[in-house]
């Protein structure tokens, strides 16, 4: 499509259900009441020319361009700052609102500069518009005076610029930086003639600020603009389409000139955002044409060979025959795959099906192995359906929010944006947490309770919460009898209410005062609509899948389920974990959740699919890795992910690897699990191609092909041709056939079609015949199950402990200017604020090793050892160590080990005993590691063997 | 893989089903086997348990011969 100009109407919209009739410029117009003059008269489509004011934040009524006139009222009111009244008689156009106007237009120009021609906003400037709009034709104050026109220029972000000179300090940046991100890092230094936008008197780079860009896009004139913008000029087209980065699952609109990204622009019709970004989605896009993207197929017999680039052909015949070669050798079940949560839905239900079907196993999984799995396991338990239960907007009507395990503000930037304007206004906060994560206190947000647990205590910190709502009486008892098991319900009340449970008793686990837990409790039963959010740190736990069935616990226990405000809602790790979930990946299950022992399931499969499928479950990629050691699994196909980076315990994932003989990585770039691979198919990035991502809240969104894939095909086409070669045939044209057979297969996707998603923009499961325009809020009035069912929930401490030779506890996670391994993000500038991995350090446990700040550092477990710089840092406590693992020759994962979640073999990854040390070099792993990857990643070239990136 | 780890994972099942009364914790660790463990995971519990089953929890023995 052309450059799609989103309709700013001034003002925000207004709540207000009831209905205001007034006229405008005589034309009648009927608006909500507590809609500004401005925005009715947009919604009218009568444009008033305006500089100070846009949607996405207050009416501020500073530049006094929007002045209108009002039968009745004395004087010239801003129409941004005046509400519509019922019979109000309004006019925009008058001989005098025309002369006031021009004459503000003028002094605004009269302190900027005129180099429209060659400025970088040329044609996207308001500023521009409005001296067309009012007329202006001449600028009567000369240049000779004091003016700004001198002012600095900013160019210590990365991504944009702040070009002081051409800023009419309409305060735009500042309130979107407060009202729509919440960060408040920018404000209005001085008074009078003095007045600028600061970055707290920092270069924007050393401020707070996190560069979401909301600035940026307020911005009516050049004074903020992206620096791509600058070197290529304003794009002409717009493909609307879903971020590729975190569950939030934010609409942009990537905004092109001809097959050249100029930028990507959150859509403000975007359900899940509206028109918000982070630094991630806005700007980190250079991975999609960075360098070290592989735009051929590759193969080699030894993984110590160089790769040799052969044909899409040659590379697919090759991958199928080996596969063949290795089941024909070692059974059936020798072989399987790895959908990936960063490709689409599409994609991942065709992997899924091409290894049910061509394969004939169900020797698959998804990386959601290492994230969410509990999340499904547990609410699919209790609440019958493994997914959150709300919608992101539901946050809006929440009392209480108890974050457990999760730091938005770095892992889901834009939803954490979006609690904390919820906070602003009154709601109260509960946080679960080892580490002082920046929401338990940042500008205006201060939580009420910070638990402080040790790492491994969440079941008895939830139990705990659980015993004190119980026996102070403060549990919703009707809401239990109406919509829970009864019978679950008296054995689960029977336990809670056992004095081991309560916070006093539980006090030498959790590490918590007691006092606290019980505040905590009343707090989140009694303050109103309770919303619980969590992450990784609820889930990769021993009892990750235990400490879900918690939670959903507690939700019942009070009734916080079924309408907006409350609910379970865990924020989902990457882009389509939720998806890739649904899809059917996981090694038990079908898609929609069905097990794949299910005969009736299993055969309208086999109709469909025209193949028999196996009725056993698969393996999991831990037991994947554990069958290669044991040389009962000899080959894997893996889509777009990275288990050497991203999993558990290294050295075992590349032993297990290295008893493979057939491992074909689909991927855009060389990744780690590529230095094991014996084929290497090229993969298509976001933008690259046509599908469907689903975030947190279950909202399907599209993914729109907004260039050519780059390396000739999509990834759907790659993994058909494999399963053509394979002798299973696909023959799908376009991802909407395969969404087609989704909905045909799936019940609760039945009512999702292409076109759907076109005409409403998003949809959440179920979306089918009771809910064909999908479904915000789950269990409303009654559970997917029917029934709600308490779990049990023992505490059991891992076996994962300190020991005098390991008397630290781990705890890996994720920043905010990175992604997972960092293949995309690291590939872009913002490594300028995460170059390396740190270990971050309590300054107690610091200096008894005699550790200072970016000291190198060994990290030792039992699995193994690296060295990284130390970070001393007070959000950790005494005894706990962080770090990321978003950088390969880190290791992180070296030292992670193979303990796992009960249920699901989610890795462990929050809990690992360990020891740190003053380090005098890199560790041997990551020596050995180096010199392999060098080895490995060799390209034939021209007969000349390159190593990668040369 | 490795036995101890077998014996660990197949323990951690036992632990979250003992908190339930002795049948429904069986009939729990049974059913949860069965639907999660690949067929040559199940094969080599057997296997550990027809060599004695060292270190296994009661309930996990129980359970196997269920499945």
């Amino acid at each position: 499509m052309p450059l799609l100009q989103e309709t700013d109407y001034g003002t925000p919209l207004s709540v207000i259900n009831t209905l205001v009739t007034l006229e405008i410029d005589g034309q009648p117009v009927t608006v909500p009441a507590g809609t500004s003059v401005m925005r009715a008269a947009v919604e009218a489509g009568i444009g008033i020319p305006k500089l100070c004011a846009t949607d996405s934040v207050k009416a501020f009524g500073s530049c006094r361009l929007c002045l209108v006139e009002i039968d009745g009222k004395r004087g010239t009111p801003a129409s941004c700052t005046t509400t519509v009244e019922p019979g109000m008689h309004v006019r925009t156009q008058t001989p005098k609102l025309a002369k006031l106007r021009r004459g503000v237009m003028e002094l605004y120009i009269s302190d900027h500069p005129l180099d429209c021609l060659t400025c970088s906003a040329n044609g996207d400037c308001e500023l521009q518009d409005m001296a067309g709009a009012v007329g202006l034709r001449e600028v009567r104050y000369g240049y000779a005076g004091e003016n700004h026109l001198s002012a600095p220029k900013d160019e210590s972000n990365p991504y944009f610029t702040f070009e002081a000179s051409k800023c009419i300090v309409c305060s735009r940046c500042v309130r979107a930086c407060e009202e729509v991100q919440g960060t408040f890092a920018l404000t209005i230094q001085g008074r009078g003639f003095e007045s600028k936008v600061s970055a707290g008197g920092k270069p924007f780079l050393d401020s707070e600020c996190v560069s979401c860009g909301a600035c940026v896009q307020a911005c009516p004139t050049a004074t903020l603009n992206e620096k791509s913008v600058i070197q290529m000029g304003v794009p002409e087209r717009s493909v609307i389409t879903t971020c590729a980065y975190c569950g939030v699952g934010c609409t942009f609109k990537a905004e092109l000139q001809g097959d050249q990204v100029v930028r990507m622009v959150p859509h403000k019709d975007g359900k899940a955002n509206h028109g918000h970004s982070c630094v991630k989605g806005r700007f980190a896009i250079g991975y999609a044409t960075h360098k070290d993207r592989i735009l051929n197929p590759m193969i080699r017999a030894k993984i110590s060979d160089p790769w040799r680039e052969v044909s899409w052909e040659d590379a697919i015949s090759h991958a199928a025959s080996e596969f063949k070669r290795i089941q024909a050798k070692y059974g059936r079940d020798s072989v399987g795959g790895i959908t990936s949560s960063r490709c689409t839905n599409e994609e991942t239900y065709l992997v899924q099906k091409m290894i049910r079907a061509a394969f004939g196993n169900n020797n698959v999984d998804t990386c959601a192995r290492v994230c969410h799995s509990p999340t499904g396991y547990g609410l699919k338990a209790t609440f019958g359906t493994s997914a959150g239960t709300q919608d992101f907007d539901s946050v809006e009507e929440a009392d209480v929010m108890m974050v457990i395990g999760a730091n938005p503000t770095d892992a889901h930037p834009v939803f954490a944006s979006q609690m904390k304007r919820r906070l602003r206004e009154g709601a109260k906060l509960i946080i679960v947490d080892p580490r002082r994560i920046d929401l338990v206190e940042t500008p205006h947000v201060k939580a009420d309770y910070h638990l402080a647990l040790q790492p491994g205590a969440n079941v008895a910190v939830i139990n705990a919460l659980a015993h004190v709502i119980v026996t102070e009486g403060l549990a919703a008892e009707d809401d239990i009898k109406e919509r829970c098991d009864a019978k679950a319900f008296e054995l689960w009340r029977t336990f809670i209410v056992q004095e081991k449970n309560s916070p006093e008793s539980l006090e030498s686990v959790t590490g918590i005062p007691a006092a606290e837990i019980r505040g905590a409790a009343r707090l989140y039963a009694t303050g109103g609509n309770a919303a619980i959010y969590y992450g990784l740190g609820v889930t990769e736990h021993s009892q990750g899948s235990t400490m879900v069935m918690g939670m959903a616990n507690l939700a019942m226990l009070t009734g916080n389920l079924g309408r907006r405000g409350v609910g379970v809602n865990p924020l989902r790790g990457q882009n389509n974990v939720q998806g890739a979930c649904d899809m059917g990946s996981f090694p038990h299950e079908f898609s929609g959740y069905r097990h794949v022992s299910d005969d009736s399931t299993r055969k309208m499969l086999e109709q469909d699919w025209h193949v028999a499928l196996d009725g056993e479950p698969g393996l999991r990629i831990p037991n994947m890795l554990d069958a290669a050691v044991d040389g009962t699994f000899k080959g894997l196909y893996v889509q777009g992910e990275d288990i050497v980076q991203s999993d558990p315990n290294t050295k075992h994932v590349t032993a297990g690897l290295e008893a493979m003989e057939c491992v074909v990585v689909q991927d855009l770039f060389l990744n780690e699990t590529a230095n094991y691979a014996h084929v290497f198919l090229p993969g298509s990035s976001f933008l690259e191609k046509d599908g469907t991502f689903t975030n947190a809240e279950r909202r399907i969104g599209r993914v729109r092909k907004a260039i050519a894939p780059m390396a000739g095909l999509e990834d759907w086409q790659a993994t058909m041709a494999l399963s053509n070669a394979l002798g299973y045939p696909m023959n799908y044209t376009h991802p909407s056939e395969i969404m087609d057979e989704i909905a045909r297969l799936t019940p609760t996707f039945a009512g999702v079609t292409y076109q759907k998603l076109d005409e409403l923009g998003s949809v959440q499961w179920p979306c089918n015949e009771e809910a064909p325009e999908g479904t915000p809020i789950m269990h409303i009035g009654k559970f997917a199950s029917g029934k709600g069912k308490f779990m049990l929930t023992e505490f059991v401490p891992t076996d994962e402990r300190s020991t005098a030779r390991f008397p630290l506890i781990l705890t890996t996670g994720r920043i905010l200017s990175q992604y997972n391994v960092g293949a995309q993000t690291a590939r872009t500038p913002n490594n300028i604020w995460h170059s390396e991995d740190v270990l971050e350090i309590h300054p107690s446990d610091a200096e008894n090793r005699g550790i200072r700040d970016g000291d190198l550092v060994s990290l030792a477990s039992r699995s193994g050892d690296i060295a990284l710089p130390a970070k001393i840092s007070e959000r950790m406590q005494p005894g706990v160590v962080y770090t990321t693992f978003h950088h390969a020759m880190t290791g992180a994962n070296v030292v992670t080990t193979e303990f796992s979640d009960w249920a699901t073999n989610c890795p462990e990854y929050k809990v690992t005993a360990v020891q740190v040390q003053l380090a005098k070099k890199t560790s041997e792993w990551q020596q050995r590691y180096g010199e392999m990857r060098r080895q490995n990643t060799r390209i034939l070239e021209d007969d000349a063997v390159m190593a990668h990136g040369d | 893989m490795k036995p101890k780890l077998m014996v660990h994972m197949a323990n951690q099942i036992a632990d979250f089903f003992a908190a339930y009364p002795h049948e429904e914790a069986v009939a729990g660790v049974a059913d949860h086997l069965k639907k999660f463990w690949e067929p040559r995971m199940m094969r080599q519990l057997h296997e550990y348990i027809a060599q004695g089953g060292e270190g296994l929890h009661a309930l996990v023995l129980e359970a196997a011969q269920k499945n």
